[in-house]
């Protein structure tokens, strides 16, 4: 495989969220506006990215009994990094995104890239696919939050195009669930094709 | 009274699965049958109430006392990977049908954003220990409630014809998204 191909892997082929299904709970959870969405998604991938570079570079030192713990500590360590970040400069994001940026610790993509790819791989091939996969999950909320911002509220990163209120349930829980089924449907029918 | 508003709310109005979106990847995992999720429901409310007490008491008694509060998430999924694995070795040992019930279920729990996001909520709430377990034990019973609601819908959706495409998570998620629908009547129970 090609570094090209294991870059945009990411994207459709094995798309965390809308083909893989994996890191169900921020994609729903964070997706309330595009903006909301791609925050998340961007800080996701700076957690990705790194903890695939450490955990490539240390793969051949760690002990194999001990590597999932160690892979966690890792990525502990960048998501501590990420949240004080984020407190210091983002404010008002880290207040929407609340509890779900200490929780991308146990978002399923994370852990599975380090355990089935970094670990295995160059550092060099890590940085990309977690570059790849990062980015990936990052289009897909950002389609996701696009699409519910527009369906609830008429408007897209806050630019209101619509006069008057939207469905305001796409804005809320059920309309989280509701519009992440369809889109993943709508994928399947295109993969299908 | 407050503990009977605090365990209202966090199993019908903020339910963990449908309002606050933790612990989707087991919800929509081991939904498919009604035996299974029970299993599961059991394994979890086990691991949060347990989890939850010693977190708490690891951020009272330690983080906070050192000042090196920022330590929480590693400290905490540590513990809780630790905590999983010690039940395990110890229900193995003591009681075999219940680690038969439970067993399969545990090791998927330590990737449950459920838990942790409990453990963590605890702190942010500023709850006192009794809140904090009367809080996790509810959650873990909503989030029950949730499995198995979903699973005897799923059940009976197996059967029913639908797009090919729509087959398997889509029409979980949707299905999900109307019973999320449904619990949103219970806003306003308690203010």
């Amino acid at each position: 495989m090609n570094q090209l191909q294991n870059f945009t892997k990411g994207f459709f082929k094995e798309n965390p969220i809308l083909v893989l299904v994996l890191g169900a709970c921020p994609t729903l959870a964070t997706t309330t506006s595009a903006l909301n969405g791609l925050g998340m998604g961007i800080a996701t991938t700076f957690v990705l990215i790194c903890s695939n570079i450490v955990v490539s570079l240390l793969a051949g030192i760690i002990p194999d009994k001990v590597r999932i713990p160690s892979f966690i500590v890792i990525i502990a360590s960048f998501v501590t990094i990420v949240d004080l970040f984020m407190q210091a400069y983002v404010p008002t994001l880290y207040e929407t995104l609340g509890i779900f940026i200490p929780l991308i610790v146990v978002n399923c993509i994370v852990l599975g890239r380090a355990e089935a790819f970094a670990s295995k791989n160059t550092t060099l091939s890590s940085f990309i696919d977690g570059a790849g996969m990062g980015l990936g999950f990052t289009m897909a909320l950002g389609i996701l939050g696009s699409i519910r911002e527009i369906l609830g509220n008429g408007s897209v990163f806050g630019y209101k195009f619509i006069n008057g209120d939207g469905i305001l349930i796409f804005i809320l829980a059920p309309g989280a669930f509701i519009a992440l089924g369809y889109l993943i449907g709508f994928i399947n029918s295109l993969k299908r094709t | 009274m407050e503990y009977i508003l605090i365990i209202i709310s966090a199993v019908l109005i903020n339910n963990v699965v449908l309002a606050q979106f933790l612990g989707i990847c087991p919800f929509l995992g081991v939904s498919g049958k009604v035996n299974t999720s029970i299993g599961m429901a059991g394994a979890v409310t086990f691991v949060m109430v347990l989890s939850t007490t010693v977190t708490y008491l690891i951020q009272t008694y330690v983080l906070d006392k050192l000042g090196i509060a920022f330590m929480q998430t590693i400290t905490f999924i540590l513990v809780i990977a630790f905590l999983v694995q010690i039940v395990e070795i110890i229900l193995k040992k003591i009681s075999q049908p219940l680690y038969q019930a439970l067993g399969i279920f545990l090791p998927l729990i330590t990737t449950n954003c459920a838990v942790l996001g409990v453990a963590i909520l605890v702190i942010q709430k500023d709850y006192n220990l009794l809140e904090g377990v009367v809080y996790s034990a509810a959650t873990a019973v909503g989030f029950g409630l949730a499995l198995i609601l979903l699973a005897g819908i799923r059940e009976h959706m197996d059967l029913a014809d639908v797009p090919k495409s729509m087959k398997g998570v889509p029409l979980s998620l949707i299905a999900a998204g109307i019973l999320a629908l449904a619990f949103m009547g219970f806003t306003g129970i308690v203010k």
